[in-house]
């Protein structure tokens, strides 16, 4: 039988869910053992080939490629899980939801106190995708099947909850694995 | 420019200081302090808070947030008169749309605004107190009632001729609303004859019989009546004033909450306008009953209207021997009360939330244990009680335990004032005994053809006709008197949306579960109400709703989930569009042209980079 398959990827996150992802270290050789990996920035796959079993949202949604990117996910994925606060609530990246993104845009490219911008432009390629009103949360924009809170998840969390979903058993963590104060 | 503002500074500077020594500079009297510097200066600006948090030793951000929180202090300057437009689901019924917008169109601004002369302040607010009565507005302290379209206008152009609120009162309701120290407009509208609390005053029977017991037969007296709390818990009257009587402590205390802020209910406003003695005998028996020697009426804000009138009526009371030192001549009892006001906040209707008003912070709730009885006001033991169950009390007294529990049932003794409201045709206040089914209940207010009854406010239930034949009391349909009905055409998730926009509004926001779970709550009924919901969002009111109840801090956040839970479990059918399977597992809810709006007007800006580009990503 074929292993199932897994892909990830991060939208608007620091990609630091992924890091903690690879901290679970030599068990990666375990996990490689389970699965193999469709699309993830960890192998570098571009699209998903084929149906996946689980796929793993790292950060919302903040530019219609996110929503693209995140939408793919959700075809091709059994089962999706938001990884980390910025895939469960918007994190960090919604706190620009407060303020119109015009303004936004003008601080952060003209009027920031760290930025030299002679032209004054905002920077407008088409190659560059149109940014979303708000951050949005994953679940805001498509179905999500889990949420694993964590800023990031720990490595022990996310290994937890990969053996219970792979093993078609409830995604059960102690207090321990999800407590982060 | 710095001497043209200095002699302003220093004439804000000297009143505020003198408004400050006139609550004796204590830091526990800052809401009146507020209040007071409020109403001076229609403001409680960045000057003002630096002199009151110099002059009470408080931290300034003590004050700040105290100004910040409740709804009837603002930083900004506000007009000379205030329009504070009611904005509650029932006067939404009638016509409160129509009213705004006439108010929104003679004053030219928005909600929220002043005019540019200064004179006039536009707000909308919770619940006044006048759902039998709606629409109805506040204009400073005056309460004006069945507003329409016609009468908002001639209101707005009344008041720029003559900026007198109280000129606005053409005729007086019946009763103590025609006293010359209420003269208002407000009506009684009691629809039933008296039985035990709306029937006639015996001013000191109830004080001197109480005085003729010991304070433990008093308590007695009132377990044997089965006495429960009427603000809608339903906790033993009798056994809370045991564990306050038996708490440790010196000076004990007993608060009377008429901060009755739960959206259409308004039978207190009959008891404090018609009874107000009985209210007060009760606190004082209260009182003894427990040692205490201090009383204080807790009186929301809307209801200022009465303030003179009550203060008058306490001062007759200290006149003839029933308040002050040496009560009725016995020289070991003495009790006094004052009125405490409160400053817009439902909150504040919640016991440890009301006492950390009284006590001049911010009405925020209180960890309990340690519960009132033992560590309440000011860290005395406290008994907070509500004034039905006050009015109660001395009844029991009057006319003994058998004479009251005669009316009732087995666990919910005696009568229960109703504030019925919405579509029917006899609004007002209902005495009835407990155990009335609520359909006796709508025969009598005429609303035969309700489709949905909201029973207890919207922290309480909705109920539909199969559940009609419950009855009013503690172990069925519980209430602390508030009864809105929804007749044949209303859209009850209109109605449910509007309730949860009220929690959303008034969460003190201490806690996460309540202060995000409201608002998650609402954006999701108005996607049920939009058509855009999904399996999904059934399964989420209910983790929302056991989690919000589980998890909040005080009874807001407890019960604010109410109104979806008792609609998706009594009207199911609301929430049957949320049965649609997107096989996609697309949320319908998310629009991406619609939250690409922004970004496109930008990018619109600059023709050259929108049409020269090989397209959006792949």
């Amino acid at each position: 039988m074929a292993k199932p398959r897994i892909a990830t990827t991060s939208l608007c996150g620091c990609f630091g869910c992924h890091m903690s992802l690879l901290d679970i270290d030599e068990r990666i050789l375990a996990l490689a053992e389970l699965v193999d990996f469709d699309r993830s920035p960890i192998d570098d796959i571009k699209h998903i080939s084929q149906r996946c079993r689980v796929g793993l949202i790292e950060g919302g949604c903040a530019n219609e490629e996110n929503v693209e990117v995140l939408r793919e996910f959700r075809r091709n994925c059994d089962i999706l899980v938001s990884v980390g606060d910025c895939a469960t609530t918007g994190g960090l990246p919604a706190l620009r939801n407060l303020v119109p993104l015009q303004e936004c845009l003008e601080e952060a490219y003209v009027h920031g106190p760290s930025v030299h911008n002679p032209s004054g432009e905002i920077p407008n390629d088409p190659e560059i995708p149109l940014l979303l009103n708000k951050v949005y949360p994953a679940h805001e924009v498509v179905k999500v099947d889990y949420h694993l809170p964590g800023c990031p998840p720990s490595a022990d969390t996310l290994w937890a909850a990969l053996n219970a979903l792979l093993a078609d058993e409830p995604v059960q963590l102690p207090y321990e694995l999800i407590k982060y104060d | 420019m710095r001497a043209e503002i200095h002699p302003m500074s220093t004439l804000l500077d000297s009143a505020v200081r003198k408004i400050c020594k006139s609550f004796d500079n204590d830091p526990t009297r800052l809401l009146d302090v507020a209040r007071a510097v409020q109403e001076k200066y229609r403001c409680v600006s960045d000057e003002a808070v630096d002199v009151i948090a110099q002059v009470l030793h408080l931290p300034r951000v003590t004050v700040e947030s105290l100004v910040s929180f409740y709804a009837f202090l603002s930083r900004e300057k506000q007009g000379r008169v205030i329009i504070r437009l009611c904005d509650d689901v029932i006067d939404r019924m009638h016509g409160y749309d129509r009213v705004l917008a006439v108010f929104r169109e003679e004053l030219g601004i928005e909600v929220g605004e002043t005019t540019s002369d200064g004179n006039i302040t536009l707000e909308r607010t919770a619940c006044i107190g006048m759902s039998d009565q709606a629409p109805a507005a506040l204009i400073n302290d005056v309460v004006v009632t069945r507003l329409n379209s016609d009468r908002a206008r001639e209101i707005v152009r009344e008041l720029r001729e003559h900026m007198d609120p109280n000129r606005l009162v053409r005729t007086y309701g019946r009763g103590n609303n025609a006293h010359d120290l209420v003269r208002s407009m407000v009506h009684n509208n009691i629809q039933t004859e008296p039985l035990v609390l709306l029937s006639a005053i015996n001013r000191c029977g109830a004080i001197r019989k109480a005085l003729s017991l010991r304070p433990v037969e008093v308590i007695r007296a009132v377990k044997a009546a089965r006495l429960r709390g009427r603000g809608g818990a339903g906790f033993p009257c009798g056994m809370k004033w045991e564990f306050t009587r038996a708490a440790d402590g010196e000076q004990k205390v007993v608060i009377c909450n008429a901060d009755e802020g739960e959206p259409g209910t308004f039978k207190d406003r009959i008891l404090l306008t018609e009874y107000p003695d009985r209210v007060f005998a009760g606190m004082t028996i209260a009182g003894y009953a427990i040692g205490a020697q201090e009383g204080i009426l807790y009186l929301r804000a809307e209801y200022a209207y009465l303030r003179a009138f009550l203060e008058d009526v306490l001062q007759k009371r200290r006149e003839d021997g029933l308040l002050g030192d040496g009560i009725l001549g016995r020289d070991d009892v003495s009790f006094d009360i004052r009125i405490q006001m409160g400053a817009g906040a439902y909150v504040c209707g919640e016991e440890t939330a009301l006492i950390s008003s009284c006590e001049g912070t911010r009405g925020d709730p209180k960890n309990r244990p340690p519960f009132p009885a033992q560590h309440g006001y000011l860290g005395r033991p406290t008994s907070v009680n509500n004034v039905e169950t006050l009015c109660c009390v001395t009844k029991i007294m009057e006319e003994g335990a058998a004479a009251f529990s005669q009316y009732g049932t087995k666990q919910s003794s005696g009568t229960k004032l109703l504030s019925i409201s919405g579509d029917c045709r006899r609004p007002g206040v209902y005495e009835l005994p407990f155990g009335t089914t609520l359909r006796e209940v709508l025969a009598l207010c005429d609303a035969d053809d309700a489709i949905a009854v909201q029973v207890g406010g919207p922290s309480g239930q909705m109920v539909g006709p199969e559940h009609y034949d419950r009855q009013i009391c503690f172990d069925d349909l519980a209430t602390g008197g508030s009864i809105m009905t929804f007749g044949p055409g209303r859209d009850l998730l209109e109605v449910v949306s509007g309730f949860l926009e009220f929690f959303e509004d008034e969460s003190c926001g201490y806690c996460t579960p309540c202060r995000v779970g409201t608002v998650l709550l609402k954006e999701a009924v108005d996607r049920v109400r939009a058509d855009l919901c999904e399996p999904l969002d059934i399964e989420r009111f209910e983790e929302m709703g056991t989690m919000m109840k589980a998890m909040s801090r005080c009874g807001l956040g407890q019960t604010a989930p109410n109104p979806v839970l008792s609609t998706l479990e009594n009207f199911p059918a609301l929430y049957a569009g949320c049965n649609k399977v997107d096989s996609d597992g697309y949320r319908r809810s998310f629009d991406l042209e619609a939250s690409l709006s922004e970004a496109r007007a930008i990018r619109g800006g600059h023709p050259e980079a929108a049409t020269n580009g090989k397209g959006g990503p792949q």
